[in-house]
């Protein structure tokens, strides 16, 4: 008996080794291992053992049962793996080729900058309100204390639709706006298309401003810089700071110039800030007594302050742009360069 | 305004370079918007004289001469030149080797005609020298210095060009500094300087006349009209130091009478006029408004037909100058005149502008006007010009003057303030003391009364106004930086950010670029000619437009009442420029008149334009778009076949919501492409689609509230049918019809269309997957089989049968 189990573990190993496939596997498990296999075969011979045999016999046909079927077992894992790999390398791709999308678009890089200021001062608690960009003369110039003589009413600067309807010159009109339905305290940010007849490569006839207003009580000038200075910081950098000079605005007394660091060199002077360490990026003040008056807001409870930012030149700045035509030429090539 | 430095020095002694004074300007509100060295360019030059000179062998006109540039630079340099006007002893300016002149010019050793020349003799010219600025500059040939100029000196020492220009930007609330002296008091404070004012005085030495009569019938136009009659005028040339001035200022010498009253304009900021008296039809004056149709030719030769908006200043017969603008030619000061009437006056900024931009007409003089002039220049600058006449012997001053409105002259501002208040505007605690120093450097008078102040403003600071003004004033000279940042420490905290509607736009815009959109940005007027692009007829409601009253141009003439025409040019524009597919998107308003000529502010209507082009591009993807943005708000859209005269005929839909028409949308009309400026073979260019949508209107059908709808426990059960008809039949009115016939039919997707021989000319194949669901069953194949039936019995009366 022996010898015929010895036999067949050979021949098994043989037809095993030999299996390459799950065909020839399960040729083999029908051939050795099945119902009708030869090591069921053997079993069957057991009759024809010696009685005081047979047990000694049936433990070495199951010893060699439980061996082929760990080598089977052992043997289909392995084709097993290597039909895996097989397939896998059959499957495999050249990642490299490209990939399948549709390629996102982008917003306006005047909508991103917009965006930004408006997140600065949306945490400070500011709303955002857009005005008619046709305005009349009361809200864009009488009630901002822009008397009547004054050169910002010429012909030359503004666009007129009637005698007394014009498109804004300036998102300042909102201030009106604002104080008119609401009563202190007013935080508000206006954005917005502005129009003046002025086109050259830093003037577009349009373009787009940003107005902040604060009405509260003690509000100060000092106030005004702390304000500036986190937007400056939140537009360029955490290191930027703001310089305020005199300037001159009817809506504003004091009004001042608001000059930031130098995003290029940090103050210590190059070609964007020709050599002085700062650029000029808005202007704003004190509100002026009177526009505070216009509004039905008493100025000796109340101050305020405001600031009007140019959306355009933030943008020309941020992004290193050098003509405000490209800003409104809409070269696909030109606005897929800006993310968010 | 042209500042220069020397002329301020006469003034105030400055003790800062010019560098240093124009930061010290700059931070007290006077950008100084350009510094010019008049030694600009210059190195190397130095004083020589010739002791040597012969005339060059083989030259007709070249001399070589000896030159002593002192010790430092060589006793005997020899330099050829072939200027005319050299002699022996002549001190003249010598570019020595390696000088370089304005220009850009580097003199370096070189042979002239074989002999050596180191070094270059130079003209006036040569050094940027006009003869107002040094006498003799304009000479033919070299500039020839005086005798007793020190050899080896530097030449811009010895000429003056050791000077300083700062062009100083003048904020439009300070009228007063423009001018030397108003720009020197605000120096002197600056510097903590006394301001040493210029000579007014002047003696009475000829005799009047008592047939001059001046009078002022316009009193709202002319506040203030001062005249003083000049006698024996004596013409000649003026002095030295003030051609020098006038020229630094940028204005040429004329004579001196004219050359006083162009002196007392850039000195006192005092535009004054000299009429010449014998011109004078009846030695009247009269101020007054322009008879409609008058005529008046300047003394420039520019002949203007008047209109009474006009202010002119008159004889007995004619006009004899456009106030405050220009004189007239026939009443102007010559060589020939012998008597003279300076007038002096104020005349209403804004009369003065409105005549200068009417007949585009401007001077000096209109300019100052303009920005506005008080009556304290009117007073010095007159006084100022009679000193002049004496000091420079040029008239004979009588005590026939005028002086209209001069019982009337605005008392100075007065302003109660304290020092409280003014602190309260600019946040910090500047020291009361300092504060009042401040504003007394600046002339103002404080008068202290138990803490209140009681300020008075100069009388030339009309700008004045009350203690924010105030305020201004003393952080501009104590300084901007000494301001420490707050952060709104005393305001109420309030809620911020955008609002719903706001929101909603920057999701839209966000949701179309994923969809591959690119966000334009487009001027909001355009040309008649942009409509006239997309075949609009003249009664379409688009070319309802509001006219702009003063463009640019006719090219930016209109509001846009469509955003399509931007975006059609935008595509034309990146077509033309290679960029051969892309989407774009703009929002933007258009405006809408309720009626024309506009009685009241227009309609601002939110629209939303996509442009679509290139070859991948369909109709169907444009639908996408409209898909997309209905599904990121929850809105079910429906589109009707629509005619757009710009769109094309067979392509065209009208996008709706309920019954609300949101707005069309479709591929570019084929006669309106044909007419584009882009390449006819290019691809791209064929297949442009263009979406405009009311964006108010979609707002309006976006649902404001989400609810949950509970999940159905039943699978749904899908069918596919094919089915045939004619191509005319729409496949959005089977679905329709499919939807009608059952309850049980949730969804309707087609999935192939198919066309073909055996389907026989005109036919199409659509085929769908049509799922049948109900909520509160399982439905059973006999149900579904009823239901399908039922829909294909439905189908059948519009001509669609199932494909066998």
């Amino acid at each position: 008996m022996q010898q015929i189990i010895d036999q067949l573990t050979a021949q098994a190993g043989a037809a095993l080794a030999a299996a390459g496939d799950r065909q020839s596997l399960a040729a083999f498990w029908q051939e050795y291992l099945s119902r009708n296999g030869k090591v069921a075969g053997l079993m069957k011979e057991l009759r024809n053992v010696a009685p005081e045999e047979r047990p000694a016999a049936g433990k070495i046909i199951n010893e060699c049962k439980a061996r082929l079927t760990a080598d089977y077992e052992a043997a289909a894992a392995r084709i097993e793996a290597a039909e895996l790999a097989r397939r896998n390398a059959a499957e495999a791709v050249d990642i490299t080729l490209p990939a399948k999308r549709r390629a996102l678009g982008g917003l306006h890089p005047i909508t991103l900058v917009k965006n930004q200021i408006i997140d600065v001062f949306a945490g400070m608690g500011f709303e955002v309100y857009e005005g008619p960009e046709i305005e009349d003369d009361d809200h864009n110039f009488t009630r901002l204390n822009v008397p009547r003589n004054h050169p910002a009413r010429d012909m030359q600067d503004t666009f007129y639709v009637t005698d007394d309807l014009l498109l804004r010159t300036q998102t300042s009109p909102g201030q009106i706006r604002t104080m008119d339905a609401e009563k202190p305290p007013i935080k508000v940010l206006v954005p917005g298309r502005v129009f003046r007849s002025d086109s050259d490569a830093t003037h577009s006839p349009m373009f787009h401003q940003m107005e902040g207003l604060v009405v509260d009580k003690g509000i100060t000038l000092c106030d005004l810089q702390g304000m500036l200075d986190k937007l400056v910081q939140a537009l360029f950098d955490e290191s930027a700071h703001t310089r305020l000079r005199p300037s001159y605005f009817p809506f504003t007394e004091p009004s001042v110039e608001v000059d930031v660091s130098c995003c290029e060199c940090g103050g210590k002077g190059c070609p964007l800030c020709k050599g002085t360490g700062w650029i000029e990026v808005l202007g704003g003040g004190v509100v002026n007594r009177k526009v505070l008056e216009n509004c039905g807001i008493d100025p000796d409870v109340y101050s305020g302050i405001a600031f009007g930012i140019g959306i355009e030149r933030i943008a020309m700045l941020k992004y290193g742009i050098n003509n405000i035509g490209l800003l409104f030429e809409n070269d696909l090539r030109f606005l897929r360069q800006f993310q968010e | 305004m042209k500042l220069p430095y020397s002329w301020l020095k006469q003034y105030v002694d400055i003790d800062i370079t010019p560098e240093e004074l124009e930061k010290r300007l700059f931070s007290c509100g006077f950008e100084v918007e350009e510094r010019i060295e008049l030694s600009a360019g210059i190195s190397r030059v130095v004083v020589g004289q010739i002791t040597h000179m012969e005339k060059q062998e083989g030259t007709d006109h070249l001399h070589v001469c000896t030159v002593d540039c002192g010790e430092e630079y060589g006793r005997d340099l020899v330099i050829s030149t072939g200027a005319p006007n050299i002699f022996d002893g002549a001190k003249v300016p010598v570019a020595l080797d390696g000088a370089t002149l304005p220009g850009g010019i580097t003199i370096k050793k070189r042979k002239m005609r074989g002999v050596e020349s180191n070094g270059m003799m130079c003209s006036g010219q040569e050094l940027g020298l006009t003869e107002d600025l040094y006498p003799g500059a304009e000479v033919y040939g070299l500039l020839i210095l005086p005798e007793d100029t020190p050899l080896g000196a530097d030449i811009c020492q010895v000429t003056g060009l050791d000077d300083t220009i700062f062009d100083v930007s003048i904020t439009s609330n300070r009228p007063d500094c423009q001018s030397i002296l108003g720009m020197a008091r605000e120096v002197a404070a600056l510097l903590g300087k006394p301001l040493k004012m210029p000579a007014t005085d002047y003696t009475v030495t000829a005799e009047g006349d008592d047939s001059i009569r001046v009078q002022v019938d316009a009193p709202d136009l002319c506040p203030r009209y001062l005249a003083h009659y000049v006698r024996n005028i004596r013409p000649g040339t003026s002095p030295r130091w003030m051609r020098r001035n006038l020229a630094l200022a940028g204005l040429r010498s004329i004579s001196n009478v004219v050359d006083i009253t162009n002196y007392v304009l850039l000195e006192i900021g005092q535009p004054m006029h000299a009429f010449d008296l014998d011109k004078v039809a009846g030695r009247h004056i009269t101020v007054r408004r322009a008879a409609p149709g008058e005529k008046i030719v300047t003394l420039d030769e520019k002949e203007f037909t008047l209109t009474e908006n006009n202010l002119v200043i008159s004889d007995e017969e004619k006009p004899v100058a456009l106030a405050g603008v220009m004189g007239g030619l026939n009443s102007g000061i010559s060589d020939d005149s012998r008597q003279l009437l300076f007038e002096c006056a104020t005349f209403a900024r804004d009369s003065v502008r409105k005549t200068s931009r009417a007949l585009g007409q401007n001077s000096d003089s209109s300019a100052r006007y303009e920005k506005g002039v008080d009556q304290y220049r009117t007073e010095l600058g007159l006084r100022r010009a009679l000193h002049l006449i004496q000091e420079l012997d040029c008239g004979d001053i009588t005590p026939t003057c005028f002086d209209c409105g001069g019982d009337n002259t605005p008392a100075p501002t007065v302003v109660t303030a304290t020092p409280a208040q003014i602190n309260g505007v600019l946040g910090i605690a500047v020291p009361a003391d300092e504060m009042k120093a401040i504003l007394q450097r600046l002339e103002f008078t404080v008068e202290d009364n138990d803490g209140t102040w009681t300020v008075t403003a100069p009388r030339y600071r009309e700008d004045v106004e009350g203690y924010p003004d105030l305020a201004e004033e003393v952080i501009r000279e104590y300084g901007y930086d000494k301001l420490t940042p707050t952060f709104l420490k005393t305001a109420a905290v309030t809620t911020g950010g955008l609002n719903g509607a706001q929101k909603a736009q920057m999701k839209l815009k966000r949701l179309l670029c994923g969809q591959g959109c690119f966000e334009a940005s487009t001027l909001a007027f355009y040309s008649p000619a942009d409509l006239d692009a997309l075949h609009l007829p003249a009664d379409d409601p688009a070319r309802k437009v509001i006219p702009i009253l003063n463009p640019i141009s006719v090219h930016l003439s209109i509001m846009r009442t469509l955003l399509a025409p931007s975006m059609l040019k935008v595509i034309v524009d990146n077509l033309k420029k290679g960029n051969g597919a892309g989407r774009l998107f703009e929002m933007g308003n258009v405006y809408l008149p309720k009626q024309l000529p506009l009685t009241e502010l227009p309609k601002e209507r939110m629209t939303l334009c996509l442009g679509v082009f290139g070859p991948e591009e369909d109709f169907f993807t444009v639908k996408g778009l409209m898909e997309a943005i209905g599904e990121a708000f929850g809105v079910q859209l429906r589109y009707e076949r629509d005619n757009v005269c710009w769109l094309h005929p067979g392509m065209t839909a009208s996008v709706w919501c309920g019954d609300v028409k949101i707005g069309v949308f479709g591929k570019l009309a084929n006669d309106v492409t044909a007419e584009l400026k882009i390449a006819k073979d290019e691809k791209a260019g064929q297949n442009i689609y263009l979406a405009e949508l009311d964006w108010e209107a979609f707002s309006g059908c976006v649902p404001s509230l989400v609810r949950y709808k509970p999940l159905s426990e039943f699978a749904p059960v899908r069918r596919d049918l094919a089915l045939v008809c004619d191509e005319a039949v729409a496949c959005g009115d089977i679905e329709a019809c499919m939807r009608d016939a059952s309850k049980l039919v949730t969804g309707t997707a087609l999935f192939d269309i198919y066309r073909g021989e055996r389907l026989g000319e005109g036919k199409k194949s659509l085929a769908f997957t049509l799922t049948f669901h109900a909520d509160d069953r399982a439905l059973t194949d006999e149900e579904v089989d009823a239901a399908v039936r039922k829909i294909l019995k439905k189908l059948d009366g519009m001509g669609v049968t199932l494909r066998s």
